[in-house]
């Protein structure tokens, strides 16, 4: 090297040592509600080994988390504390939906159950599979180092930009009738919210 | 989770001012699942538990009035995740009492060595995690190895680790064969050695035994009043179980004990858990070895059963008969009647109320969820402990959210 | 066994048996509910309530009332078991609470009350259990879709830069 560094130094970007050490060492916040959060506990106990990966620091407490693992479906009542979670983790943070049930309901296309959480959180890296076997979620969470190591910036500038939603925003026609239905007939504190809803033109 | 002081109302007592109330979920690693407690505690010592539950409501009812009976397998493996096949025996058992089928002599036997080997799954998580809780790391990952060989039992038999939707409307989707019945034999082998270390690490650990002994008491008058089952009535003294009181499957020729205790606290529950799993090993001797030849499905003329594969590649009679036994219309003879079947899950009376209405979907498919009658009884047990206990009674209990709220 | 010249003698004429494979089912009108159970649990020992369950009716064949409501009932002791069905119509239905006879009945009835929209009288708690406090519909009835009325999708959708 023309400056004539010692051997021991090496130089490379602020951003890429950072995102060497992060993605090195994520810390998830496993949102297990449920089943897949059984696999969930799979993943992480002796047969798996998610140590090995350097993510094993399950943390319950979002403050000291950067990546979400959204295990198990996510319901009506469920959905404002995931969101919460959500925004209390710090940046920058990552999220794996992980299950069918996370990533669009799955079998459960029901009154109750949200129709994947991407509609309303940001999502990662989607893990399909009711429920994913073990070695599915060690994928996921090699591919997620892989993705925080190529796209990662020290000021997270890369997050910045994204001010829509990653999620599906168009509904079905059917669900778009039931909606407007929904606000006609006056559901009481949901029909408020209901004429927010993002419609297409 | 934030600690809120309660408005103080009035001055009914000095010690008032220090009441305060705590929020336990519904995201919280000792529930391991979604339910939410509120707990107003003076000091340490919880005055009030109030839970809050619904946070895994995703309709499983309403699901099973649209779907016919062999796809709500499908859903009812999702009720109980910590035993997905004791749920499909329990949702064909109802059915097949609506329908009036006799199972073949191989089929209860099968059905009754999963069975089995759902309870020991249910059991060594409900057990390593329960040790967990209370700090010891160890037991969980043995009983967690134990686990991933029942996996490989069943992912062998069904094709599938977790959800396996086996069972079907007179019979099982897959016969077994002499590897699979070796894979068992294995299994039992294997088994005894690891759950005497277990048993040395946690029944007379002195740590385990003081946070689980005289915690949660439940006396035998409240169990029954509070509609208790399985293991948890069994540990207050009530002797009831299904296998033995209102046999089903091949539970009638085989030998075993029910396992009572009159302790009645959460080192009671401990103990029948225990003890139950060297029942169930019994069990799985004797069926393993006497488990009959024959087919494992009932007549396919009977009209009640889809045809086997071969015969749906390979025959015209076979493929009409499988299409006739997926239209709704065409399928099952249903009487329009009601009927109510209970089975012995691991976790108590878990039974189906179906409705019939001459089509092969219910009218309605109410679950007896133990899990959802077991919470509700909680805050009564929990009345005056320490806030630490709160997760040993939670853990005893073996509250799974799905089945919780369905 | 509980005969049911036993029960018409002591709750009325109008109580009815039926039995199908092994389940016996006893009907009676939502007068007499109270005391027929009450009866059942203290003289004939049937003294575990396995569960209280509501159908729908609507739109079924034959059927004449809206809502049945059950109650299963086990005696603990010889292993008998009892179910017992009471009707109930919009459009206030209405029933007797039983949790001062079996305490299991307080989740079980608001359950009920929930999913259906059955209230029961005397009840001390009777709120929503399973779906959210400010939900409005019932969501078992069978007028109610299965996939609801777009409840699911009313919520606020948080992006990468706000988060
Ligand atoms: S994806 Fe399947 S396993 Fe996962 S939570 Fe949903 S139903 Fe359960």
């Amino acid at each position: 090297m023309a400056v004539g560094l010692p051997e021991n130094i090496f130089i490379t970007r602020l951003d890429a040592a950072a995102n060497w050490a992060r993605s090195n060492s994520l810390w998830p916040m496993p949102f297990a509600t449920a089943c897949c959060g059984i696999e969930l506990m799979a993943t992480a106990a002796s047969r798996h080994d998610l140590a090995r990966f350097g993510a094993e620091v399950m943390r319950f407490s979002p403050r000291q988390c950067d990546l979400l693992i959204v295990a198990g479906r996510v319901v009506m009542k469920m959905l404002p504390v995931l969101q919460r979670i959500w925004l209390q983790m710090p940046e920058p943070k990552w999220c794996i939906s992980m299950g069918a049930c996370a990533c669009s309901g799955g079998v459960f296309d029901t009154y109750a159950v949200v129709q994947g959480v991407d509609r309303f959180i940001p999502v990662d890296m989607y893990v399909p599979g009711c429920p994913p076997r073990p070695e599915q979620l060690l994928a996921a969470v090699i591919d997620m180092q892989e993705k925080v190591r190529r796209t990662g910036t020290v000021m997270g500038r890369e997050f910045a930009a994204r001010d829509t939603s990653s999620g599906p925003t168009p509904f079905d026609l059917q669900e778009e009738h039931r909606i407007e239905d929904a606000s006609l007939i006056q559901l009481g504190g949901f029909s408020a919210a209901a004429t927010t809803m993002k419609r297409d033109a | 989770m934030p600690l809120t002081p309660v408005a103080t109302h009035g001055s009914e007592s000095k010690e008032r001012e220090y009441v305060w109330t705590l929020n336990f979920g519904p995201q919280h690693p000792a529930t391991h699942t979604t339910l939410r407690l509120v707990l107003t505690l003076d000091g340490e010592k919880v005055l009030q538990a109030v839970p809050y539950i619904g946070y895994l409501h995703s309709g499983f009812e309403k699901l099973g009035e649209h779907l016919d009976f062999n796809q709500y397998v499908t859903i009812a493996d999702r009720m109980n995740y910590l035993s997905p096949l004791a749920n499909e025996i329990a949702w064909h058992h109802s059915v097949e009492k609506l329908l009036g089928i006799e199972l073949t002599p191989r089929c209860k036997y099968l059905r009754t060595i999963l069975a089995e080997l759902m309870r020991l799954h249910d059991h060594l998580l409900n057990l390593g995690t329960t040790a967990l809780d209370l700090g010891g790391f160890t037991a969980f990952l043995y009983f967690f190895q134990q686990r991933e060989h029942i996996y490989d039992i069943v992912e062998l038999a069904s094709g599938q680790r977790f959800h396996t939707s086996y069972t079907r409307v007179g019979g099982v989707l897959f016969d077994v064969n002499t590897d699979w019945v070796n894979r068992v034999r294995k299994f039992i082998q294997n088994f005894p050695p690891v759950y005497e270390e277990v048993n040395r690490l946690l029944t007379k650990n002195r740590i385990f035994v003081d946070r689980t002994q005289g915690i949660g008491y439940l006396s035998r008058e409240d169990a029954i009043n509070l509609s208790a089952t399985g293991p948890v009535a069994r540990a207050s003294g009530v002797e009831r179980d299904l296998r033995r009181d209102d046999p089903y499957l091949a539970y009638n020729e085989l030998d075993f004990d029910v396992i009572c205790s009159t302790g009645g606290d959460c080192y009671a529950r401990y103990l029948v858990r225990m003890q139950e799993m060297l029942e169930s090993l019994r069990i799985l001797e004797q069926a393993i070895e006497n488990i009959p030849s024959g087919p494992v499905n009932i007549d396919v003329d009977s009209d009640m059963v889809l045809p086997p594969k071969p015969s749906v590649y390979r025959s015209i009679e076979g493929l009409i008969q499988h299409f006739e036994m997926i239209m709704p219309n065409r399928s099952h003879d249903v009487p329009r009647e009601e009927v109510y079947a209970a089975t012995e899950s691991p976790n108590g009376e878990l039974g189906f109320y179906i409705v019939g209405n001459n089509e092969s979907r219910a009218w309605r498919a109410r679950t007896r969820p133990p899990s959802f009658i077991h919470f509700a009884m909680f805050p009564h047990m929990i009345r005056d402990h320490q806030l630490s206990d709160v997760v040993a009674v939670l853990g005893s209990l073996n509250i799974i959210a799905a089945e919780l709220d369905r | 066994m509980v005969s049911l010249e036993e029960l018409q003698s002591r709750f009325g004429e109008e109580i009815r048996e039926k039995t199908f494979r092994d389940n016996r089912f006893i009907d009676v009108s939502s007068g007499v509910l109270l005391d027929v159970l009450s009866g059942l649990k203290a003289d004939f020992g049937f003294s575990m309530l396995i569960d209280i369950t509501a159908i729908d009716w609507l739109d079924y064949e034959g059927a004449t009332d809206r809502f049945s409501v059950v109650y299963l009932l086990l005696n603990v002791e010889t292993g008998e078991r009892l179910t017992i069905r009471t009707a109930v119509n919009l459009p206030d239905p209405q029933l007797p609470s039983v949790c001062a006879l079996w305490m299991s009945a307080d989740w079980l009835e608001r359950e009920v009350y929930d999913m259906f929209g059955i209230s029961f009288s005397d009840h001390p708690d009777l709120r929503r259990i399973l779906m959210p406090e400010e939900f409005a519909a019932f969501p078992l009835r069978k007028d109610y879709p299965l996939k609801g009325r777009g409840e699911r999708h009313n919520f606020p959708v948080i992006t990468r830069s706000e988060g």
